[in-house]
């Protein structure tokens, strides 16, 4: 590589992006605050929400390499988690609502240690079929747990109601930007090379003295922490739960996301959230075909284009920063891997 | 007494159609390692056959039973090849996601063509009931047993004695040695999808005997149900998915009838995952080595 | 490397502004809601012009679309005919319909998309949780809503807070109705002491209607035998039954949907079970899904009566080209009857389409109005719901008969 290259400080990357993501959310924000109506604030949310699920569930399916499909039942553990505490949590709104969702993640998190140690023992199918398997029970026991508990606290299919309505786009968008940025932080790192690595070759990795099941299992874990924070934003956006929102259908809505966008791609993932939630909104009548594009889109991408949309490819402000810099933005150079530095 | 007998016999004869079916879903994978998600499907394909063929072309029983289970056959080869072939070198993660992209693609083409309501299946035949001593012995478990049991057998006499068979093993055993040894791969993986498929369909039959509704979802429970079936008695064994079947069926049935039926798919899944993490190979399967 | 921000530091950092984004962003939250709301009520009536905009919303697509698209159609029927006779005082009445697959999410976001349309009303929602979702967010808006279908107590009263969702109506009974109601009717009037009761948990409706006999029925003094109970997507129901078989009950009350009826009919006469069942209004559309002999003595309750308004039935089928599906057509028909009601009292006193005030009419006129709906003559009691005789139907050859009012 090019020694004189010039290349960008860390803490002028940092700014960078912050500058970036307050110049987006400051136009974000005037737009909901003017220009857009109700309707497309709440569909606005929705895109964010979705985005926290696609990106997490990513860290798992792209990162890692395993297709677990019990994601819907770690955002059902959030989502419980952060309505019961807000619900009944005395505090004011604010520090309510804000503990009630690191509680929902860290509880979502702790399920996926709990389910994690023993399904990553597996592999591939197995362990698809075992998250299957265990988001059926979260879901199964949301719905009767009641009747064993003899005290109504998650009122099963009547649905849990009253829960205040705190999400709005601001902590929305917030959620979002801390979601991209920790997981783009974990993965630059050294855990996130040894999360890779695994991917690539998991024997190989073993071997170089990796400890593949702590960081099978500590991936696992943060991608189940993160749905279990897009849970609790769910829950305070909705006002209402019922296990059967969180079903395997659930999971699969989001897992077409990730396999759309891109496994392994950040950036493929929040485009692919954002398409698939405001698409169906701007096409309802033609809704009944929605679920037959999607199953279309599945085979079709794995058939044609396995890696996704976007492949593993992730935008880097400060990779093209770099490239203008160093005048060679229209040559095509085999770029350094710079990886997300989305925001 | 006569309580549990009669819950004896409910579980036999949830259990066989479980088996059945587990006995394709082990078929597939035994041979590409492929987790056919749209096996079960493809037996909500062939309920809506039987619907069409006596409730809207008013033939008889026979005509929609060979209309039925020629109809799973087919569609199992053509999946086979359109969505599975082209994909045969590519990642196992892949193959997976190809597999659920099918099954969901058939759910909701059944449901925009045929609409969520459920449709009544006739009758293939009249039910009668006979009773030994107390306990009521439907002619519809009798049948069902019975034909599963014979689709053991045949398909282990398949599988061991014949030539197919031998190629079958072969495929399964090593695609590419296999191949050097002049097997067609190609044709001897279409033949297993075509014979998991007629099994499919005999299944279809025998759950349309039973439970005479046709939704389109239908098969998704079931195709999971048989899938744990599989598991539980060894994947790729065929007398392995015979035992895990009648084992997931009776577990059910004896689930519900001490009155735990809310929690009866919670108990499945728990078995699954027990027996996964303890004997992943199941009761009758083998162990197969990692290679590095 | 020195002057660099470590990445452990800048974490900590921005997990500090993160925090403190959080709660910022929470405080500001109420106040702007409330402005989006009165911003788009002002649009929604500078937009309405000389029609009257009424929502219709379902899931038209999905697993329950059979229930959904009935509701929708048996509205939509109505608001055609309204039209067809000139109108609300002249004004057409312009149909919004939305489809929300069964989801909660969808749901509300199909409602915010017709409140920005500029809705006066709306017709909807048709099951319980996307029902309890739009209730929540209607409650904002002040939005007359009339559920057709939504049988759940909590939709118009919520019994945590002891309040009335003064926005809500419905047009069917309540699940403690209609379970009260058979429990009376199987104990008084066909004698029955003995009873089992076999549901779907996991299903509000199946779970209310279960509970509320149970109790009812063992107030009078009748035993309950036996319950059991299947999950959502269950079609053996052999092993319950054949537990119901041993506990020897004179009737078994089934309050499930009539596809799932129809498997329990059957499997309980392979079984051996042939006592009479009894069950709910989801009952209706049940012939087809079960022989004429396992229909024989069984009684349910319905809101509407197979053939008792012919009028309704023939406009149903010239309409769509079939016959009504389910019980589902008639209700909303006369939940689209009900909005009506409403909106003619508001129009009647001159108030701008859209406007509070006119919301409020809407509310008010229902509240205390009488409908003359084909599910019967009803008006509202204190909880919103309805007060109307319960149709009491059994099956002859095969096919329903009104066999009493009960």
């Amino acid at each position: 590589m090019n020694k004189n290259r010039k290349t960008l400080k860390m803490p002028v990357r940092y700014l960078m992006n912050a500058v970036l993501v307050v110049l987006l959310f400051l136009a974000l924000s005037y737009m909901t605050g003017n220009m857009l109506s109700t309707y497309q604030n709440k569909v606005l949310m929705t895109v964010g929400i979705n985005i926290i699920l696609a990106v997490s569930l990513n860290v798992a399916t792209g990162y890692l390499g395993q297709l677990p499909l019990g994601h819907a039942g770690f955002m059902a553990v959030g989502a419980y988690t952060c309505a019961l505490f807000t619900k009944y949590s005395p505090l004011p709104d604010g520090v309510s609502f804000a503990i009630g969702l690191a509680l929902g993640a860290v509880m979502a998190g702790l399920f996926g240690v709990l389910i994690g140690v023993p399904a990553l023992r597996l592999t591939g199918d197995y362990l698809a079929i075992l998250t299957l398997g265990f988001g059926e029970i979260i879901r199964i026991t949301l719905n009767n747990i009641d009747d064993v508990l003899g005290y109504s606290l998650f009122y099963g299919s009547k649905g849990l109601k009253n829960i205040p309505k705190y999400s709005n786009f601001a902590n929305v968008f917030l959620c979002v930007v801390i979601t991209c940025f920790l997981i783009h932080a974990m993965m630059k790192s050294r855990h996130g090379r040894a999360v890779l690595a695994i991917r690539d070759n998991e024997i190989a990795a073993e071997s170089c003295g990796i400890q593949t099941t702590y960081y099978k299992v500590m991936a696992f874990a943060f991608s189940a922490a993160f749905a279990g924070l897009a849970g609790g934003l769910y829950a305070c956006y909705i006002g209402v739960l019922n296990p059967s929102t969180f079903g395997f259908m659930k999971s699969i809505e989001i897992l077409v996301m990730v396999v759309l966008g891109g496994m392994g791609s950040m950036l493929g993932s929040i485009l692919s959230a954002t398409v698939l939630t405001i698409l169906p909104e701007a096409t309802r009548s033609f809704d009944s075909y929605r679920m037959v594009i999607y199953s279309l889109v599945l085979v079709l991408m794995m058939i044609f284009r396995p890696g996704g949309l976007l492949g593993s490819y992730d935008f880097s402000m400060s990779r093209i920063v770099e490239k203008v810099m160093n005048g060679e933005l229209f040559h095509k150079k085999n770029a350094d891997k710079e990886g997300a530095d989305h925001e | 007494m006569t309580v549990f007998f009669s819950q004896l016999i409910n579980g036999l004869s949830l259990g066989s159609i479980y088996a059945l079916i587990a006995l394709g879903y082990s078929m597939v994978y035994g041979i590409i390692l492929l987790l056919n998600f749209a096996h079960g499907d493809v037996i909500m394909v062939g309920a809506y056959m039987s619907w069409f063929v006596m409730n809207q072309l008013g033939l008889g029983p026979v005509t929609a039973v060979c209309a039925t289970i020629l109809t799973c056959t087919l569609l199992g080869v053509v999946i086979e090849k359109i969505a599975y072939t082209p994909l045969r070198s590519a990642p196992r993660i892949s193959l997976l996601i190809t597999a659920i992209g099918v099954s969901f693609f058939l759910e909701y083409t059944a449901e925009l063509v045929m609409g969520s309501g459920a449709k009544v299946i006739p009758s293939y035949y009249d039910n009668k009931t006979f009773y030994l001593g107390k306990v009521p012995l439907g002619l519809t478990s009798i049948i069902t047993l019975v034909v599963t049991v014979l689709s053991m057998l045949v398909l282990t006499f398949l599988v061991q004695k014949t030539k197919l068979g031998k190629a079958m093993r072969a495929v399964s055993e090593d695609m590419d040695a296999a191949r050097l040894m002049g097997i067609n791969v190609n044709s001897t993986i279409s033949f297993t999808f075509a014979v998991g498929s007629a099994l499919a369909g005999i299944g279809s039959v025998l759950y349309c005997c039973s439970y005479p509704q046709a939704t389109p979802t239908m098969g998704s429970m079931l195709g999971l149900k048989a899938f744990v079936a599989a598991v539980l008695g060894g994947i790729g064994s065929i007398p392995g998915a015979m035992v895990g079947g009648i084992v997931i069926g009776l577990c059910e049935c004896f689930v519900s009838a001490i009155g735990l039926s809310a929690w009866k798919d919670a108990v499945t899944f728990a078995i699954l995952i027990i027996v996964l993490l303890f004997k992943p190979t199941g009761f009758l399967g083998r162990k197969v080595q990692e290679k590095v | 490397m020195k002057n660099m921000i470590s990445r452990r530091n800048f974490l900590a950092a921005a997990g500090v502004v993160a925090a403190a984004g959080v709660l910022t962003a929470c405080g500001g939250s109420s106040s702007t809601a409330a402005s989006t709301a009165a911003a788009s009520g002002s649009t929604a009536a500078a937009a309405s012009g000389d029609t009257i905009k009424v929502g219709v919303m379902g899931p038209l697509s999905g697993n329950v679309s059979v229930y959904g698209q009935a509701v929708v159609n048996g509205a939509t029927l109505y608001l055609k005919q309204v039209n067809a006779n000139g109108g609300i005082n002249g004004k057409q009445i312009e149909i919004l319909t939305e489809d929300e697959q069964g989801d909660a999410t969808q749901a509300v976001n199909c409602f915010t998309k017709m409140v920005d349309e500029g809705m006066t009303a709306l017709i909807g929602d048709v099951t319980t949780t996307p029902t309890l979702a739009v209730v929540a967010e209607s409650a904002d808006y002040n939005m007359p809503m009339v559920t057709a279908s939504a049988t759940a107590e909590a939709v118009t009263y919520d019994a945590e807070t002891d309040t009335v969702n003064a926005n809500v109506f419905r047009a069917t009974f309540t699940d403690p109705f209609q379970g009260i109601k058979m429990a009376d009717y199987a104990y008084q009037k066909l004698g029955y002491t003995k009873a089992a009761v076999i549901f779907k948990k996991g299903a509000d409706y199946n779970e209310g209607l279960a509970e509320n006999f149970v109790n009812e029925f063992e107030s009078l003094g009748g035993t309950i035998v036996d319950q059991e109970s299947y999950s959502e997507g269950d079609v053996d129901f052999k092993t319950q039954l054949t537990t119901i078989l041993g506990k020897d009950p004179e009737t078994v009350f089934c309050p499930n949907y009539y596809e799932e009826v129809g498997q329990i009919l059957s499997q309980a006469e392979s079984v051996g079970l042939t006592v009479p069942f009894l069950g709910g209004d989801g009952w209706d559309g049940l012939e087809g899904y079960a022989t004429n002999d396992q229909l024989k003595d069984t009684y349910f309750c319905a809101n509407y009566a197979k053939g008792s308004n012919a009028e309704f039935e023939d406009a149903y089928k010239a309409e769509y080209g079939e016959e009504y599906p389910n019980g589902f057509s008639p209700l909303g028909y006369d939940a689209a009857k009900t909005v009506v009601y409403g909106l003619q009292a508001a129009e009647d006193a001159g108030l701008e389409a859209g406007t509070d005030d006119y919301k409020q009419a809407v509310i008010d006129a229902i509240a205390s109005g009488t409908i003359d709906g084909i599910t019967g003559t009803f008006t509202f009691d204190e909880h919103h719901d309805p007060v109307k005789q319960t149709a009491i139907l059994t099956y002859v050859d095969g096919k329903p008969v009104l066999k009493e009012m009960f």
